[in-house]
């Protein structure tokens, strides 16, 4: 029977993790519980709130949904501030009445810092803390140039990236000399500005703003204390966070020099009814600004409302993992030796970017803290040395020295003790792990969902799954890489088994190698196996069962069962007779057409059977098919290059031509895009490419493993200043090396990302030919261009692959009913659900 | 209880794709005939409409099994579909329809309703 009442102020991460844990404890049933939430929207994932200007909406980073709360009979006041608490009355008062309480949590977070600066309420001005601040942001960056982010931390730099994205030119002022002054020291927040600077952010360091006022260039103008200034259309101050205490101020409860409830080990404030949690409260005269240690207090609390009178909140680590703008930032326990007597050991590779500092104890056998700039695959490693005061190896400097000069591969799993914390988001140690497997989780999402490990920041993902794996195998448990059940194999084992054995039909392999008959996974993994390794028709009779509709009919499906055409056009270059052309057939066939993003033309709404008919005139006109529906080649995007443009320092349109023409056709885990630029101006967009190749004076700069789409990332530099042949020959290896290894549906930046050794492994083994395949993946390629054969072609010159293109097989002359058409400018398009609306 | 029914001839052997499907127009709308040499029966008919787009293309998906029951897959938005009963894996309020379908000789019949012939409908 509930007939006490608890009170929760603040719904956010911290709160919204307090209830989960109370909602699941007996102390549940003795309490009606109420939360007040200021904000309009159910508590989220702030620690991903930049997601929500790529594409997540609140529903995506929603902590629980309304339904929860019900269910679990908890009374949720969005939109409704707690404005003052009666402590005497034990109530606490919002615009719409008075609450009793017998216990009260404040978990109200805390709230982003605005220096006093002259004119800091100017429109442009906006923090970076809530949904409706992105909004407020999104809002002004429409028509805005410049934006400008004050402070250089690494919420700063998150927002300066967020501008970015929003397609501004970002910059960041930073008072101290450095970035991210808290976590870095001098030489790792150098590392940091220029590959940030690289990434076309710019740093202003040691500049105080003195004043903003109207600009003449832009909205606002910035003006510095040396005289300087900037001009911008909006700013966002990030110059740190303070605890939000107002309400705690005001009924006088203890309170920190500095700001923040004071808690006791039982997160109790001076008042033994009134707790705090999460970013508002102060522990040792410590605010922690990261989730984790709040989640750790929120669930002492839940224990301590609970009776357990062991339960104590005992401090938290501070380490972090971060990418900020695509650059790997880790700082670890005592990152500015602070520690008497504390060494330090560091490495830097100023070409690659790469910093890392390794902080060690007096004696030399202890991790205590370490900083990693550019690259963060070591942080795991590092971390777990620090956290579990493992002795460190004779030669200490073997765990941040690059594999190749020495260094240590990463501590394994077993290495690590039971008591390793793996997830600091849900504290799960490696023995909470052992015990779940033990409890008879089998895989990955048993122990996830068992645990919770890896559900909040993500960052031990990694780590947690060794863990799970090496913890199953010991085990006896066989850790499951299979593809599907129809085979107990990897892609990358399949791959081997298929070129080992000489396999040419999916029925063979799966009757030797697998169970059962195939599936929608499988059987086009398989397919694309098969055209790597002996480049047959994908129409040939074994194939076509294996493909997706798109690769059988060898065009993309729309959402009304018509198909798209799209012609390769290559590097975007076309005579005006073949758009002539293209023109005449579009309009014979009633095609809608449209440019698309990959420089060529897009002919949409041709049914089944007229397919073949049109490609029959595209051929005959000299139109080759554009792979649009395979997982192979897409475009190779270029510029005009030095044939034109007054720039341009290479035939970048040539070299576009050559490579479209010498990759065209070859199948991959997933598809493939390529970008010439004729010189830095980079007006062809090669580093968001699979492959971008970029002219410079003595030749051809090479990136690899870059990505538009969902989650875009910059190709890396991978090779500088390679003739023709150079860049001919690395490309052969790189795409055929990615070809054999790469897990299905898994493009080049996720594959690299996933690389153990990453980029510097990637150069090894094509640059320096590390494992001596270098010949064999050229030759490889080269065996497939010689094979290469225009699909369409070959389907529009026999009889028995057209015959595939019947749309009804016994009703040739029937159309399709539910292809309806209507019109808009000027072109044909399906009828939609939504136009049956009267007008 | 049936309707009366009859076996109309839809296409013939050399129609069908092995491991995978094609479609005939019958006086019931479009229907997906898969063919599945390593299995008996071979013969598979369920509606060749997608329910979760409305458009015909079913028998343009991938087919094969999951826990030795055969489906195939939706082109558009990859639901399965079990080929005997119609039901749709992903969502247990979704069936299609499904059809009698067997082989005379080189031909194939699939059992419609006798109400409307082939060419009354077509
Ligand atoms: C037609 C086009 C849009 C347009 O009107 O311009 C297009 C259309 C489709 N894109 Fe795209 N993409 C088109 C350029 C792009 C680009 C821009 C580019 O290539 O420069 C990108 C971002 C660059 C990149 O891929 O890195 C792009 C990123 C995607 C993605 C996300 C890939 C990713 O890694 O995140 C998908 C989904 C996927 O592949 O899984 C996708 C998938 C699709 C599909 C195939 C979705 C589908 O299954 O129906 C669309 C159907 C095409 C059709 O019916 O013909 N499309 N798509 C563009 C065709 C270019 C071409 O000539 O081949
Ligand atoms: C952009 C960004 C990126 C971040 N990245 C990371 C990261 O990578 N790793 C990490 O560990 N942490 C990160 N953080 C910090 C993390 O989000 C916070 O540590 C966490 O949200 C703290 O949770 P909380 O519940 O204490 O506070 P909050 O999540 O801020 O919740 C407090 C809530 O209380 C409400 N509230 C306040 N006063 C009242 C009142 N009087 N009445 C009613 N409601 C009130 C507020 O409106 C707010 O909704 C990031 C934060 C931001 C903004
Ligand atoms: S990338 Fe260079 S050469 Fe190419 S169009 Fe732009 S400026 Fe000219
Ligand atoms: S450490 Fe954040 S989810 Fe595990």
């Amino acid at each position: 029977m509930s007939n006490k009442t608890l009170i929760v102020i603040g719904n956010g991460m911290v709160g919204h993790h307090f209830l989960e844990q109370f909602a699941a404890s007996p102390a549940a049933d003795d309490y009606n519980v109420i939360v007040f939430g200021e904000e309009k929207q159910l508590a989220y994932d702030r620690v991903h709130l930049s997601e929500y200007f790529s594409g997540s909406t609140h529903a995506d980073l929603a902590m629980g949904t309304a339904d929860w709360y019900t269910e679990n009979n908890i009374d949720l006041h969005l939109h409704e501030q707690v404005a003052g608490i009666d402590r005497e009355a034990r109530t606490v008062t919002t615009a719409k009445g008075n609450y009793q309480y017998d216990e009260l949590v404040l978990a109200t977070g805390s709230y982003p810092f605005v220096p006093p600066i002259d004119g800091k309420d100017n429109d442009n001005c906006f923090v970076y803390r809530t949904l409706d601040d992105l909004d407020a942001i999104r809002a002004c960056a429409a028509g805005a140039k410049t934006g400008v982010v004050v402070g250089g931390g690494l919420l700063g730099l998150e927002a300066a990236n967020a501008l970015k994205s929003l397609g501004l030119d970002a910059h960041v002022v930073e008072f101290a000399p450095r970035l991210m002054p808290v976590q870095l020291d001098e030489d790792g927040g150098a590392v940091l500005r220029n590959k940030i600077e690289e990434l076309g952010v710019q740093v202003h360091n040691e500049k105080a703003t003195t004043g903003i006022v109207d600009g003449e260039d832009c909205r606002l103008r910035m003006n510095f204390s040396d005289d300087d200034f900037l001009e911008t259309d909006l700013i966002v101050f990030s110059a740190g966070i303070r605890p939000q205490d107002a309400l705690a101020r005001l009924c006088e409860l203890d309170i920190g020099e500095r700001g923040g409830i004071v808690v006791d080990n039982q997160c109790t404030t001076s008042d033994p009814h009134i707790h705090a949690i999460g970013e508002c409260a102060l522990w040792n005269k410590q605010i922690f600004g990261l989730v984790a240690p709040g989640y750790t207090m929120a669930r002492t609390l839940s224990a301590v409302l609970n009776g357990d009178g062991e339960a104590a909140f005992t401090g938290a680590d501070m380490s972090t993992k971060l990418k900020l703008l695509g650059v790997d930032v880790g700082s670890i326990g005592d990152a500015h030796a602070n520690t008497p007597g504390a060494r330090n050991i560091r490495f830097n590779d100023e070409k690659a970017g790469h910093y890392r500092r390794m902080v060690v104890s007096e004696d030399g056998k202890k991790v205590l803290g370490a900083i990693l700039v550019g690259d963060n695959s070591h942080y795991d490693t590092l971390l777990q040395y620090a956290l579990n005061g493992i002795d460190l190896p004779e030669n200490p400097e073997s765990l941040i020295l690059p594999e190749s000069q020495g260094g240590a591969p990463t501590l394994g799993p077993d290495a690590l003790p039971d008591t390793a914390q793996i997830c600091s988001c849900h504290n799960v140690s490696k023995g909470d792990i052992c015990c779940s497997i033990d409890a008879g989780a089998t895989d990955l999402g048993a122990v996830k969902g068992e645990t919770k490990a890896s559900s909040g920041c993500g960052g031990c993902a990694a780590l947690l799954k060794n863990v799970v794996d090496s913890e199953l195998e010991k085990r006896g448990v066989e850790v499951s890489k299979d593809i599907c059940e129809h085979f107990p194999y990897s892609r990358q084992d399949l791959f081997n088994i298929v070129k080992v054995n000489g396999i040419r039909t999916f029925r063979t392999l799966i009757e030797q190698h697998g169970s059962g008959h195939g599936c929608d996974i499988c059987k086009p993994a398989v397919g694309s196996i098969l055209a790597t390794c002996w480049n047959e028709h994908i129409l040939a009779t074994d194939h076509v069962p294996l493909q997706d509709t798109n690769d059988t009919f060898m065009a993309n499906m729309q959402k009304n069962g018509t198909y798209s055409i799209v012609p390769r056009v290559p590097g975007g270059e076309i005579t005006p007779d073949k758009l002539i052309v293209l023109g005449e057939v579009a309009k014979e066939y009633n095609l809608y057409t449209k440019i698309t993003g990959g420089q060529r033309v897009d002919l949409f709404g041709a049914t089944l059977s007229e397919l073949p008919e049109i490609w029959e005139k595209l051929i005959a006109a000299g139109f080759e098919t554009g792979h649009a529906y395979g997982k192979s080649l897409r475009t190779v995007k270029s510029c005009v290059g030095n044939t034109w443009c007054r720039y341009g320092v290479q035939d970048s349109t040539g070299m576009a031509i050559f490579l479209e023409d010498r990759y065209k056709g070859l199948r991959a885990p997933h598809k493939v895009k390529m970008g010439v630029s004729g010189c830095t101006r980079e007006c062809a967009e090669a580093q968001s490419k699979d492959i971008g190749v970029i002219a410079t004076e003595n030749g051809w700069n090479l990136y690899v493993c870059g990505n538009g789409g969902m989650r875009p990332r910059h190709a890396d530099l991978f090779a500088t200043d390679l003739d023709d042949e150079q860049l001919i020959k690395t490309i052969d290896r790189v795409l055929m090396f990615y070809v054999r290894t790469a897990d299905r549906l898994q493009r080049t930046s996720v594959w690299m990302e996933n690389m153990e050794g990453g980029l510097d492994y990637l150069k090894e083994v094509v640059l320096e030919n590390s494992l001596g395949i270098g010949e064999e993946l050229e030759q490889h390629m080269a065996d497939l261009v010689g094979t290469y054969q225009c699909e369409w072609k070959t389907a529009v010159e026999d009889p028995e692959k057209r015959k595939r293109f019947r749309e009804f097989v016994n009703a040739p002359e029937k159309k399709d009913p539910v292809q309806v058409w209507t019109t808009e400018r000027d072109q044909r398009r399906p009828l939609l659900e939504t136009d049956a609306e009267p007008a | 209880m049936r309707t009366t029914s009859q076996w109309d001839i839809v296409c013939t052997v050399d129609d069908l794709v092995p491991e995978s499907g094609i479609a005939v127009w019958t006086p019931e709308g479009p229907v997906a005939i898969f063919y599945i040499p390593h299995r008996l029966p071979a013969l598979f008919a369920i509606s060749h409409t997608d329910p979760f787009s409305g458009a015909n293309v079913l028998a343009r998906g991938i087919t094969g099994d999951l826990k030795g029951e055969p489906v195939v897959a939706s082109p558009l938005y990859k639901q399965h579909f079990n080929l005997v009963t119609g039901q749709c894996l992903e969502d247990d309020s979704v069936k299609v329809r499904t059809y009698r379908v067997l082989l005379d000789g080189k031909a194939v019949r699939l059992e419609v309703s006798k109400a409307k012939t082939l060419v009354e409908a077509a």
